[in-house]
């Protein structure tokens, strides 16, 4: 009987050119996984929208929704099974809850892993068909599946599939439309007839013989003991070994994947020299290769001296406008030279083509002053137009890039989490563990994604701690740009400096945040995927839609502070502003009054504030005071809102203040010190 | 045969899983795959005791706080 019906099936997927009637009673579609399948391929395939993939847990935070055919469908975080054990397991539970459909996503490499929350989506009474990825892997490792035998014991649907090339993805739709409920363990069965209402939904009522304390709450009512949840588990832990040896066969049991390098990045002995290696690559790409030949390019050739001059000569043919030129003799001394146009340049084509000749000539640096406060506001010296395009656009953007592609190839590698491994001891004992490492790496690329990431950590203790850390020292891609650009040519002291004080304000802010924060942390205990070269495909398509949703969100924060900034310029608020902090700034930091300008700006975003500091005219011990005090300061708006809405108000504000007292006395310290 | 914590293995021993702690910690490492009886190997052992264990073709790192509240024998 059995194989009769699964052979009919087969026969209906065989002629079935899948089209979905509107809605055709099909809820949603849930894609659910272990970390690491590959759900966000499958995702990015069907809803033709882009999410994050990784190959580390904790990417896909949010609840990812797009359309299929009409119909919904969500992504869920990588999870080892249905409960309530962190955050992000909370969010992927509530999602499977309410799944119409349930693609699982299974990686054919761990079978024996990802089976468990097979069984359980079964268990639950979940529609599911499952995506065995990576299939084409398999061959390559002398592991054999029988897919058919899977299938029957399963008692769903089983799809081959490779998602990097989307080989098996015309078989979704049959996924979708042939999705049911599987074979379920007849003990589980008996005892929710026995033991649960039937008014309550049986994947409900699986989780609350689980013994799952949320759902429990929710329903007001305790039906499994932690007790029950270990007994339940073990016996699905044994039926996945059995399913296992039922279905796969490796050729040479010793044909274990055996990966040297995985191995050496886990030993400090050889993990650090790998991990100080990885570093100075880093450091060659983006501190030499980016920051000074890119951007030159960029920023000076493109922003400055074609982009700005073009955009301010020709505003200045029609307004009131003062240049001012400096040029270099031969002798190497300069000469300033200033063209004065009160009615606009047009109006006077004689001085216009002597301004013209000069230029040609001698080429010198150019400074346009607008008179009117229009022009001045869209295209001076904090322009809206001018200034923030050149940063944004040609600054900010390359050196952007090369650091999302930096950690987009630290992501797929399967680095990461073994720097965790590695790292762990020491995190202990900051009351972390070593997948605190994530949160902070991703902080390295943007504040406010690493924010929710903190999700992943197992305590509210960590998870403050982390975030302190991620607002007060860890500069974001956008700052560590701006960074890479002031200090670019001015030798490695300034740069040992700034990461010498950085690291110990860390060491000591979360020492004492392991002190004076009450509760407990939790231990290391993490799944360490396969090591190996990145996709390349995927490495630049991450690159791409990281520094595309980079410059989206920044881009109109950039344009507040630049309007922010400009009006503050234009009404004399900005004099009141930077006399009023000029105490600080003059004699405490000791940098140029203007700075406090900077401040202005890092409130809105701290690279922002950086850049401001990037026209001044400050020494090389100046720009690494500066550069510590913003660093330290407060996170950008959008961090900022993030951080409110994951830890609530009171610590969210205790922790935007504080930045502004470290930041201001550290910096100043430093300042005592050197300059 | 002895009796030890997971925190006492070295690096290429053979250990069977004898007692795992109680509590969520627990039910965690089951679906893992970690389970009471099953035979591992332990394929690192970092200084400070965090250890990295493996069954079949997966690789666990456990820290050292859990490894020394696991109960193993060693082949």
């Amino acid at each position: 009987m059995e194989s009769e019906t699964t052979l009919t099936n087969e026969s209906e997927i065989l002629n079935s050119t899948l089209q979905f009637e509107k809605n055709a009673g099909i809820k949603n579609i849930v894609l659910a996984g272990n970390p690491n399948v590959g759900k966000s391929c499958f995702f990015n395939f069907l809803s033709g929208m882009y999410a994050d993939v990784s190959n580390f847990p904790g990417t896909t935070v949010s609840i990812t929704k797009g359309y299929y055919k009409g119909i919904e469908v969500l992504d869920t975080p990588g999870i080892y099974g249905v409960g309530s054990f962190n955050d992000e397991e909370k969010v992927a539970r509530d999602i499977i809850l309410n799944a119409g459909v349930i693609l699982n996503v299974v990686n054919a490499l761990s079978l024996d892993r990802d089976l468990f929350l097979t069984l359980q989506l079964i268990d639950m009474g979940k529609k599911i068909s499952v995506l065995l990825n990576f299939s084409d892997e398999l061959e390559k490792r002398k592991i054999k599946i029988d897919t058919k035998k899977l299938s029957n014991i399963l008692g769903v649907e089983v799809f081959e599939t490779a998602a990097v090339y989307k080989k098996g993805f015309d078989k979704l739709d049959d996924a979708i439309k042939f999705a049911k409920t599987g074979k379920q363990d007849s003990d589980l069965t008996k005892l929710l007839l026995k033991k649960v209402d039937g008014t309550i939904p049986q994947s409900e009522g699986l989780l609350l013989l689980e013994g799952d304390d949320s759902i429990s709450s929710k329903n007001n009512l305790t039906i499994g003991t932690s007790d029950d949840r270990e007994r339940i588990y073990i016996g699905r832990r044994n039926r996945v070994t059995e399913i296992i040896d039922e279905v796969e066969q490796e050729d040479s049991r010793k044909g274990e994947i055996f990966n040297l390098f995985g191995r050496y990045s886990l030993h400090p002995l050889t993990g650090i020299p790998i991990l100080i290696c990885m570093l100075a690559l880093v450091y060659f790409f983006i501190g030499d290769f980016v920051s000074q030949r890119v951007v030159n390019f960029t920023e000076k050739k493109i922003g400055r001296e074609i982009f700005e001059y073009h955009v301010k000569s020709l505003v200045g043919n029609f307004t009131d406008v003062e240049i001012e030129t400096t040029s270099l003799n031969n002798d190497g001394s300069t000469e300033l030279k200033t063209f004065s146009f009160p009615n606009g340049m047009d109006s006077n084509l004689q001085l216009k083509n002597e301004f013209q000749n000069f230029i040609i000539t001698k080429s010198p640096q150019i400074e346009f002053h607008f008179k009117d406060i229009i022009p001045k506001l869209f295209f001076g010296e904090f322009g809206i137009i001018t200034m923030t395009i050149t940063y944004l656009v040609f600054l900010l953007f390359p050196l952007v890039v090369g650091f999302y592609f930096i950690m987009a190839l630290f992501e797929d590698s399967g680095y990461l989490p073994r720097l965790a491994t590695m790292l762990d001891r020491s995190f202990n004992k900051i009351g972390l563990n070593g997948r605190a490492v994530i949160p902070i790496m991703l902080g390295f690329g943007c504040i406010t994604m690493a924010n929710i990431t903190t999700r992943l950590l197992g305590s509210e203790k960590e998870k403050s701690i982390v975030t302190a850390i991620l607002q007060f020292v860890i500069p974001c891609s956008a700052q560590l740009a701006v960074i890479a650009a002031l200090l670019s040519g001015s030798g490695i002291g300034p740069l040992l400096l700034y990461v010498s004080v950085i690291f110990t304000v860390l060491i000591c802010l979360s020492t004492i945040l392991n002190k004076l924060i009450p509760g407990e942390s939790t231990p290391l205990l993490i799944d360490l995927p396969m090591i190996g070269f990145p996709k390349l495909n995927n490495v630049f398509k991450k690159t791409f839609y990281r520094s595309w949703g980079f410059m989206k969100e920044a881009g109109f924060w950039f344009f507040v502070g630049a309007l922010a900034v400009g009006l503050m310029d234009i009404t004399g608020m900005l004099k009141i502003w930077q006399d009023v902090l000029a105490p600080f700034t003059t004699t405490w930091l000791k940098l140029p009054k203007e700075a406090s300008s900077a401040f202005v700006m890092g409130m809105v975003r701290r690279d922002f504030g950086a850049a401001g500091l990037f026209h001044m005219d400050l020494s090389i011990m100046q720009k690494t005071v500066s550069i510590i005090t913003i660093t330290l300061f407060v996170p950008c708006i959008a961090s900022f809102v993030v951080m409110l809405k994951e830890r609530g108000w009171k610590e969210g504000l205790l922790v935007w203040f504080s930045t502004w007292v470290t930041a201001f006395f550290i910096g100043g310290l430093v300042a005592q010190a050197v300059i | 045969m002895l009796s030890k914590t997971l925190d006492k293995s070295k690096k290429g021993n053979q250990i069977k899983i004898h007692k795992l702690p109680e509590g969520n910690i627990k039910s965690q490492l089951i679906r893992l795959g970690i389970t009471e009886g099953d035979s591992l190997k332990c394929i690192e052992r970092l200084p400070g005791g965090t250890i990295v264990v493996q069954k079949n073709r997966q690789e666990i790192a456990i820290g050292f706080e859990l490894a020394k509240k696991i109960k193993i024998i060693l082949h």
